[in-house]
């Protein structure tokens, strides 16, 4: 097996196991979801109008759950030191990572939104469509949120840096996929446009990510 | 294949660690790294891994893998064990051996080396300290490398297991292997020679 598939199914394992955060995530999501029409009330309106902006807060902030502890684990138990020196890249075993993370965290959140927008009467045919922009746009929070843990990684209790660090640069993903969301489900607006931005987003921090990561971690070792 | 430092001085946080170091070691042969405590011993050994920079001087690896780095050639046995609880040993070994370039590797002879192998399905969270030990050190048998970072390599080691483990680094040694280790007392290689690190 190669490096970084061995890597990535090491931390796919070690997430589902005992103590790993992977359905962290997604119970997070749930609570949160629930809670969210005892507060605003039973205005069933409403809550179709502002369901997906909801769920795409929801799945932001559940992402961001569990990703302090992305290097920072490997970091107490000495795993880093080794993943520096192994032969394949550093922006390659940090990549290898961040799928894996948003394998066990984030795809569990795309496939249990259509069941918790029940609870935010959104129609189930929009579903399909608040589900599509989450699977489009959540490999853009994770590698985003890669750079963060990358950068917060030598800190005690860097969580919450990580969360104000990671944050602001996550608003024009939220910006397009809850736009791409609501332009499927009551239009006027195309979809198509804020679909492609998202898409493009993904994809831009798909390619950055890694390699601003893997820049912070060989600094923040010294 | 040599190892040469030459001139080297470490800083860590603005203080000196240790400045116009010199060494050479060859193949086959081993060196203790000797010092007081904060002298820089880990830290030298941390630099050679390339896990911190050199502020000065050069690190040389010749005669070895043309198109791979010095820290691609090397073992580091650090004081953490790199071992991950919710795994079993078996787990563990294979995917560093994975991992650091001995993609499908038999495991069993260095879990044997190591006298682990009735443990092999065991998640490592179970292990005593010094069987996790034992595990990182079958890392090194399992993958190999030429160069041997040690760092402290015998604490948490009871009598068989260092005896054990002065063995493998014989057969290291032998093989044309380089070992490099940090250590405050004796570790069972005889004819190591011995670099001091600071002030006597």
């Amino acid at each position: 097996m190669s490096a970084f598939t061995s890597l990535l199914l090491r931390d796919m394992r070690i997430a589902v196991r005992v103590g790993g955060g992977a359905l962290m995530g997604a119970l997070f999501f749930l609570i949160v979801v629930t809670m969210m029409p005892f507060a605003i009330g039973p205005d069933l309106g409403l809550l179709a109008r502002i369901g997906p902006a909801i769920l795409w807060l929801g799945a932001l902030l559940a992402s961001l759950l569990a990703l302090d502890r992305l290097f920072a684990n490997d970091l107490d138990d000495g795993s880093l030191d080794l993943l520096m020196m192994g032969s394949m890249p550093l922006e390659l075993a940090v990549a290898a990572k961040a799928i894996a993370h948003w394998l066990t965290t984030c795809l569990p959140l795309v496939v249990i939104t259509p069941v918790l927008g029940l609870m935010l009467n959104v129609e189930m045919h929009a579903m399909g469509w608040v589900s599509l922009t989450l699977l489009a746009g959540t490999p853009a929070l994770t590698f985003i949120g890669l750079i963060g843990a990358a950068l917060s990684v030598t800190l005690r209790r860097g969580g919450l840096l990580l969360a104000v660090l990671v944050l602001p640069l996550t608003v024009p993903v939220l910006i397009f996929g809850v736009a791409a969301a609501n332009a499927a489900i009551v239009g006027p607006a195309p979809f198509g446009p804020p679909f492609t931005i998202l898409c493009a987003l993904s994809l831009a921090s798909f390619v950055l990510g890694p390699v601003a990561a893997a820049a912070a971690l060989r600094h923040g070792l010294e | 294949m040599q190892l040469t430092g030459d001139n080297l001085t470490c800083q860590r946080g603005g203080r000196t660690v240790f400045s116009g170091l010199y060494f050479s070691l060859s193949g086959g042969e081993a060196m203790m790294v000797v010092g007081r405590n904060g002298a820089g011993k880990s830290s030298l050994l941390r630099m050679i891994a390339g896990l911190i920079c050199i502020s000065a001087g050069r690190l040389d690896l010749s005669g070895g893998e043309a198109d791979a780095t010095l820290a691609e050639q090397a073992h580091y046995l650090g004081h953490q064990d790199a071992l991950k609880p919710s795994l079993s040993v078996i787990e563990n070994l294979r995917f560093w051996a994975d991992f650091l370039g001995a993609a499908g590797a038999t495991l069993e002879p260095a879990l044997a080396a190591v006298d682990l192998t009735p443990l092999a399905y065991m998640p490592a969270a179970y292990l005593s300290a010094g069987q996790k030990r034992r595990l990182s050190i079958a890392r090194l048998i399992a993958a190999k490398r030429p160069l041997w970072l040690l760092d402290e390599p015998t604490s948490a080691l009871d009598v068989q297991s260092q005896d054990r483990l002065a063995g493998l680094m014989r057969s290291h040694l032998a093989g044309g292997g380089m070992i490099m280790a940090a250590t405050h007392g004796p570790i069972g290689l005889e004819n190591a020679r011995e670099l001091r690190v600071g002030p006597e």
